[in-house]
């Protein structure tokens, strides 16, 4: 949009009430959704997605500056990468604890935990940090580019 | 059965009206409601997993990315003369879709082999894992490599974007900082 706005979106107070109020328990359900991925609806994907939206919602709000504070954008990328390394860690400590690649019933802790339960929590993990950087990324690298212009 | 056909109904005209229009900050927002409602249609179907995801991703983050992208061009669509070739192509492969769906077996058919061949053995093992949902259970563990491979594909998106409009921001913070010229050699 060429011509500008006359007033920035954080001047908005019904914008900057409502989303105050709501950006802490979006991040709070987007926990939830990722540790209780099995016992409920939900799991990694959704909980990063729903994670990189509360986030999102706070830099539209109160601008790249302000979100990029909270969440610098080398992280980012660093998490990014972490996720996908986390996951397929979890399949190379499996293999050498004699199974095969992504078998968790190798993994065993002291404790009546389940070595799937173990993997797949793990491995929800990693999918939850990846999918919330990579959105979060995919954002900071758009929105950027806007407010150069 | 009612409701389902209400929100086909909605899903249609939705799309038709996207489809239509020229003013593509509506229809950004018109393609969120789309997913909204397939979201509720997947709810119907007892897939509340699809439709979280599709609720999450369709209506939430892509709608932003979206409207971020319209950010960087034009609120309204450029004129341009109607063309009759695309829409043929567009509704020969609509065609062939819906022939293809002829074959599937009806909506909530036990002898489906969605319902035979390994669904059984998928819910005893998550009940030996003491994991009550077996979706996960498929995704993260039976399936451990497709989801692998999707967490991939969504680095890999992340990197493309980083490197397609990063580039810019690299380039532009190194003439900020400009190195120091190379000491001149005696």
């Amino acid at each position: 949009m060429t011509q500008k706005t006359p007033m920035r979106m954080q001047d908005k107070i019904i914008l900057r009430v409502v989303s105050k109020a709501l950006i802490p328990p979006i991040l709070l359900f987007a926990l939830y959704v990722q540790f209780h991925g099995d016992f409920g609806p939900g799991g990694g994907f959704q909980a990063g997605v729903i994670f990189a939206a509360g986030l999102v919602l706070f830099g539209v709000i109160f601008g790249l500056d302000a979100v990029q504070e909270v969440f610098p954008p080398i992280w980012v990328e660093i998490l990014t990468a972490v996720g996908v390394l986390l996951y397929g860690g979890v399949g190379v400590v499996s293999i050498m604890l004699g199974g095969e690649f992504l078998n968790y019933d190798v993994l065993h802790l002291p404790g009546p935990m389940h070595g799937q339960h173990l993997g797949i929590f793990l491995v929800e993990l990693g999918v939850g940090i990846t999918v919330a950087s990579a959105m979060t990324a995919i954002f900071y690298f758009f929105a950027g580019r806007a407010t150069k212009r | 059965m009612i409701i389902e056909i209400v929100l086909f109904a909605f899903l249609l005209v939705i799309a038709i009206s996207v489809a239509r229009m020229k003013d593509l900050f509506a229809a950004a927002m018109l393609t969120g409601i789309f997913s909204l409602v397939s979201a509720g249609l997947f709810t119907l179907m007892d897939a509340v997993d699809v439709a979280f995801t599709e609720a999450a991703v369709g209506a939430g983050v892509s709608t932003i990315l979206f409207l971020s992208a319209l950010s960087l061009t034009d609120r309204i669509e450029r004129q341009q003369p109607t063309r009759i070739l695309p829409f043929v192509v567009v509704a020969l492969t609509g065609a062939a879709l819906v022939y293809g769906t002829l074959d599937m077996p009806a909506y909530g058919d036990v002898n489906a082999p969605a319902h035979n061949d390994l669904t059984e053995e998928f819910v005893e093992g998550a009940g030996d894992m003491h994991i009550p949902n077996v979706v996960t259970v498929v995704l993260a563990s039976y399936r451990g490599f497709d989801t692998f491979g999707e967490t991939t594909v969504v680095f890999a998106a992340a990197v493309g974007v980083m490197m397609l409009l990063g580039g810019q921001r690299r380039r532009r913070s190194r003439e900020d900082h400009p190195q120091p010229p190379p000491e001149p050699s005696s």
